[in-house]
């Protein structure tokens, strides 16, 4: 009884700390979507728009320097695009300073994984939980269990919602 | 004489399909007919041929990809589809009015089309058919 006039104190920094925290957790990954005009037209032509926070800079120059066998495709560019592209991408990669490195936990620094669907993160967050069967791709109407925006409608913008 | 009169009806053929086309089209086309010319018996592209060779199954590319149709469909005043799922814009000119008139965009397309159609660049030639038949579409 004599604590009751206490309690405020503790609950108070609680409740506070909840407030911050619940919207994070609730909303999902948020990353920066890509705003290069360049970059948005040609990784846009025949795939989403993946933000380039999705991937670490090593593997994004490894995807760069083979794009003659782009996942089985050829999407070659000529020389200047090329590098236009690799620059804008690193610098904006997971492991950039300005992104948000979530997914790139469990990954160990010396594996360059080329699928976003290879992130220890993403499996840890997909197939544990079902999310991508085959039966769900077909229901979403995914070609790929990469086709993000199958189910986060928003992932172009670096919205990536939990649902 | 026959031959001559082939390459005036050939000529007169080509004229007439062209005049269609908006200038910038016109100077994609010629350039790869200009490229074609280096081979003397050369006589111009044929809208028929790039028909023939657009709907044609190829062997020598991927296998999921033996066709241009593949992803860019039969009908082609509808939209195609890439194996990602995007949509293709049409291949016809007539509904798709600013297609084939940037260089660059025309030749990156047959650049990695070629390849993973066929397996190999195209020609000069193919190219000037494939873009005469869909200039005339």
């Amino acid at each position: 009884m004599q604590r009751t006039p206490y309690l405020p104190l503790l609950v108070l920094p609680v409740l506070a700390a909840m407030l911050l925290v619940a919207p994070l957790a609730a909303d999902g990954l948020r990353l920066a979507p890509v705003k290069d005009p360049v970059v948005a037209k040609e990784c846009s032509a025949c795939h989403m728009l993946y933000p380039a926070g999705l991937l670490p800079a090593r593997s994004w120059s490894t995807i760069m320097a083979d794009l003659a066998n782009h996942f089985g495709d050829n999407a070659e560019l000529d020389a200047a695009t090329t590098r236009h592209i690799t620059e804008y991408l690193t610098a904006n990669a997971a492991d950039s300073a300005k992104q948000n490195r979530a997914v790139l936990r469990g990954l160990a620094p010396t594996e360059v994984p080329e699928r976003i669907t290879a992130l220890p993160w993403w499996i840890r967050k997909h197939e544990r939980k079902d999310r991508v069967t085959a039966a769900t791709l077909a229901r979403r109407g995914a070609k790929f269990k990469g086709d993000c925006k199958a189910c986060h409608q928003d992932a172009e913008r670096g919205i990536f919602d939990d649902d | 004489m026959a031959r001559t009169i082939g390459a005036a009806a050939l000529l007169l053929a080509s004229a007439v399909a062209a005049s269609a086309l908006s200038p910038a089209q016109r100077a994609v086309l010629d350039r790869y007919v200009a490229a074609a010319k280096s081979d003397p018996e050369y006589a111009g592209p044929s809208a028929e041929r790039g028909r023939a060779f657009f709907f044609a199954s190829h062997a020598g590319g991927k296998a999921d990809t033996p066709a241009c149709t593949v992803c860019h469909s039969s009908d082609l005043a509808a939209p195609g589809k890439t194996k990602a799922g995007k949509a293709i814009e049409p291949m016809a000119a007539s509904i798709v009015p600013s297609r084939y008139s940037d260089p660059a965009t025309v030749e990156k397309w047959f650049r990695r089309n070629c390849r993973d159609v066929l397996g190999r660049a195209c020609s000069a030639a193919e190219k000037a058919d494939v873009l005469a038949f869909l200039l005339s579409l």
